[in-house]
Parts: structure tokens; sequence; C-alpha cells
């Protein structure tokens, strides 16, 4: 039963780089930028639930909640100073921008708190629940309970609420859009603070289940998490969240078996094999774009 | 109803309309004829809030609407169905037309707009649930307009229509655009078909490189001899 264990374990890990990876997506399909910065906001969402937790004393779901809503404006900030402004110009400009940004959350982070790690407060506890016979963390059920939850609202609000249809429409005909009477610059800000609560959220449960924080933390995760979006398709929500699921479970086989060094070496494998054989991902479109 | 004065836009340094004036009365449907390249999408862009003229103002029900938004545009009562349909084929046909209504609040009107439009087109109540990446070009052009419809505009914008349809689409569309203006919406209709445009609009301007250069009653413009050459295929 081992397998199963690892599997949750997978898809637990799996659903963190997923909640990410919808930020890169959402953001991809709307203004089609890569934003380099999003990995830093995990970072941010993750310093910002330790402090509630261990600081302000204010328990799990209020510190995920506050990490959310910190986060978001954090995004929108993001994306009217240094983003908005470039939306004509070209994507080199964008994108380097992105990773200005990025390098800038980092060493202010950096400057005013220090570049040492931090060890996240056991809020919850972590006892091993007997399912079938494998031994499951309950954290890491907790964790696949939070991002599943999450995916569920983001699906209800992309799919059934006004500013989810605004934003499809953006993503596809931004000036068909307006002519709808739809604010254009307000339904980016929108996606991006969606996807930048959801990425502080992951800050949060990453905090919890690998207990040590860092102000360059957000690199790796962020990376792999681009990976798993390109893997499901760049653009394509659904493909996200499969994307982020198998690059979990990847991982988390590939270091059961032994190899674990190999682990990141596994999710860039992953990712040269995409862009050779089907750079539109899983559930993309069949259009090559250049980034 | 709506007074275009003396606009002049530019797409950089490029001139694309010199000195337009046009006007459209309440109830009408006037047309705007001319060849590729003249200038009749950049003029409907203007009117919509997309570009904004460099000097000219375009005064909309007593109000200047010349450089406002185009959201601000729609709720004022201006549709712009643009060419190439430019549907939202990522989202169903119901979703499109819901969007058509998206600066509106009254939920029971919208209901009642959308069952109306569903009676005007019949195929896409067939197919609501359809993406409508998936239409037809004509059903496609009918979901423009629907959508369009939806924000209950006092006037009708619309981009060449018939574009890449074939007769019979085309007579159902323009039979749908007398229906929409009987029930007191007023159309302004850019055309290359001129023979059909001429056939329901009331008034006429020709433009040509980006300049009107002949107006009348749409009687008057199919007898014309230079609109007989240039727009109705010879004599
Ligand atoms: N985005 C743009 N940038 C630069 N020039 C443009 C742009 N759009 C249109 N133009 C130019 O402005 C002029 C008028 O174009 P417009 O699209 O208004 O013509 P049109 O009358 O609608 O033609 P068609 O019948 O082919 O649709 C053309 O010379 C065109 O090349
Ligand atoms: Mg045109």
């Amino acid at each position: 039963m081992e397998w199963l264990q690892q599997l949750v374990n997978g898809i637990s890990i799996g659903s963190i780089y997923a909640l990410i990876a919808l930020g890169y997506t959402m953001v991809y399909g709307i203004i089609k930028l890569i934003n380099f910065a999003h990995g830093d906001v995990f970072m941010i969402g993750a310093f910002i639930g330790f402090w509630a937790i261990s600081r302000w004393d204010i328990g799990f779901l209020p510190a995920l909640l506050l990490a959310m809503v910190i986060c978001a404006v954090l995004g929108v900030i993001i994306e009217r100073v240094a983003y908005k402004r470039l939306r004509n110009s070209t994507r080199i400009a964008a994108l380097i921008t992105a990773i200005g940004v990025s390098l800038l959350i980092e060493n202010l982070m950096i400057f005013f708190r220090g570049a040492q790690s931090a060890v996240y407060p056991a809020t919850i506890e972590n006892k091993a629940i007997n399912v079938f016979g494998a031994q499951i963390s309950s954290l890491s059920l907790l964790i696949l309970g939070v991002s599943i939850f999450l995916m569920l609202l983001l699906q209800f609000i992309v799919h059934k609420t006004k500013i989810g249809k605004a934003m499809r429409a953006v993503s596809h005909d931004a000036e068909a859009a307006k002519l709808m009477g739809i604010n254009v610059d307000n339904t980016i800000s929108a996606t991006f603070a969606i996807g930048s609560a959801l990425a502080g959220a992951a800050g949060v449960i990453f905090g919890l289940y690998y207990t040590r924080i860092d102000p360059l933390m957000g690199i790796v995760p962020g990376i792999k998490a681009f990976i798993a979006a390109v893997l499901g398709g760049i653009g394509s929500i659904p493909g996200a969240m499969v994307g982020g699921m198998l690059l979990g479970v990847v991982e988390t086989f590939v270091s059961a078996m032994g190899f674990s060094s190999w682990r990141d070496a596994a999710a860039f494998l992953i990712l040269i094999i995409i862009l050779i054989f089907k750079p539109s991902g899983l559930f993309g479109k069949n259009t090559r774009e250049k980034v | 109803m709506l007074q275009v004065n003396n606009i002049n836009v530019f797409y950089g340094n490029i001139q694309a309309l010199h000195d337009v004036s046009i006007d459209v009365q309440e109830g009408e449907i006037v047309t705007l004829i001319g060849a590729n390249g003249a200038g009749k999408s950049t003029l409907l862009k203007t009117l919509s809030g997309l570009l904004k003229p460099k000097t000219g103002d375009i005064v909309y029900l007593g109000n200047k609407i010349s450089g406002k938004p185009a959201q601000s545009i729609v709720k004022a009562g201006m549709s712009h169905v643009p060419e190439g349909r430019r549907v939202f084929a990522n989202l169903t046909v119901e979703e499109n037309l819901e969007l058509g209504a998206y600066l509106r609040n009254d939920k029971a009107g919208i209901a009642k707009d959308m069952a109306h439009v569903y009676e005007l087109f019949p195929r896409l109540l067939e197919r609501k649930k359809q993406l409508s990446g998936t239409l037809s070009g004509g059903e496609q052009q009918m979901l423009a307009m629907g959508r369009a419809l939806m924000a209950k505009p006092k006037i009708l914008l619309m981009d060449e229509p018939s574009m890449g349809l074939a007769p019979l689409m085309v007579k159902a569309i323009f039979d749908i655009i007398r229906m929409v203006n009987a029930e007191g919406t007023t159309v302004l209709l850019v055309e290359q078909n001129a023979h059909m445009a001429l056939s329901v609009a009331s008034r006429a301007y020709v433009l040509e490189t980006g300049r009107i250069v002949l107006s009348g009653s749409a009687k008057e413009l199919q007898e014309s001899d230079e609109v007989r050459a240039a727009y109705l295929g010879g004599l």
C-alpha cells in the first residue's frame, strides 16, 4: 500500500504546484505575459501566513485568508505599477520587467527581514490516518482538501460569475470585450488578484508542509509551477490543475524509487519533452507561440 | 441623434479619416459604403470609443461622446457589431448573449430580451449551449447581432454583416436588420455590398480613402452614375 501513500503525497504536493500554476496560466491567458514575479507572490503569501500564525496567533484558516487577501492586493499593485503601461510594448520588454519585479520583491524581503529561513509553527497536528492499510498524513489530506476547494471555487468564478465571463471574453478578444462595455483594465486586475490569492494560499500550505520558508523559496516552486502550466497547456485552467498534480506525482515517485536527487531534474525533463513533442501542452490549443 | 463633425482620425502618423462629417436621425437606416481600406471600420471604431479622433467631435443624443471610453458609449445605448463578427469563440452562445448585456442589471429585462433574440434567431436557441467558435459564419453573424441587441441599443452600428455569407444568408441578415429597425432601433450600416445596403437604407454616404465623397438618399445614390460604376458593378 506504499504506492497509495506516495500517490496521495504526490497529489497533495502537486496541488500546491497547481495552485501556483493557475496564476501563471490565467495571467498568460489574458495578457500573454509569463509573470515571473508570481513565485515571489507565493513567497510573500508564505510569510504573511507565518507571521499571522506565529506572531498574531490567528489560526490556520484566518491566516490563509489574510495571506490570500494581501497577495491579491500585491498582485494588483504589481500589475498596475509595472505591467499595465507595457501592454502595448514588445513581449520581451514585459518579460524582462517581470524578472525585474521578481528580483525586487526577493531583495526587498531580504533587506527588511534578512535572508535566513524561518520555521513554520506546527498549528495543524499531523497524524497518520489509516486508509486501506496505507498510512496517509492528515496534513496531506488537509492540503489536498484546501486546494481542491479553491480550485472548485475558481471554476465557479470563471464559469458562473459575471467577472469570470468577462475574464474569458477579454482573454479571447479584448477589443470585442470593450464593445460589450467590459472594463478591460479592471478585468485584467481581477485576474491578477485571483491568481495572486491562489499563490498566497499555496504559500501558506507550502509552509505548513515543508515547514521552512525563506525569501528565495518562491524560485523553485515558481519554476515548477510554470512547468506544470506548460505541461497542462499554458492558458488552460484545467490544464494547470492537471499539470500541477501530474508533476507532483512524478516527482514523488521519482523520489520514492530512490532517485530523490533527480527530483528536480525530472521536472525539467518533462518540460523538455513537452516542448519537443507537444508544445501546446495537454489541454492547450494547437497554436505555437513563442515566449 | 448622432452627429459626427469634421473628425480626423490617425493610426500613428497615418491619417485614416479626413474631416469626416455624417449625421444619423432617429429611426433611420443609414449606410456607409466604400471600397477596402476606405476607412469605414475606422469610423465605426471611433464612434464606439475604440479609437479617439484627433480633432472634431461626435455628438450623440446631445452629449459629446468623442474621447469617452467604450463602456460609457455602450451604456449610452450605442452597440457595435464588429467586422468579422468577433464572437467569443471560447464561450457558449448563451454566454456570448449574456455578455452583450454586461452593463445591465435588470434581470427580468435581460431574460425578456434574450427570449426576443432567440425569437429573431431560432438557430441560436437550438445551439445555446454550444461553443460559439463551432458555429457557421452565418450563425456567428446572427450571434454577433444578437449579442449587440442584448445591450438594448438605441443605435446599432453594423460593420459588413454580409461579409463572407451566402446570398440566402445575406438576405436573412438584411431581413433582420429591417425588423430590428422597425422595432425602433436606428441603424448605421457599413457595407461593401452596396446593392443590398442601398436597398434597405434611407440615406447613404460614400467613403473614399478617408473622405466622404458623396451623400444623399439611398435612391439618389442607387441612380447616380458614379455609384453605379464604382459600387454596383457597372450600369
Ligand atoms: N490598426 C491599424 N494600424 C494602422 N493602420 C490601420 C489600422 N487599421 C486600419 N488601418 C488603415 O486605415 C485605413 C482604413 O482602414 P479601415 O479598416 O477603416 O478600412 P475599411 O473601409 O473598413 O476597409 P474594409 O472594407 O477592408 O474593411 C486603411 O488604409 C488601413 O490600412
Ligand atoms: Mg472594415
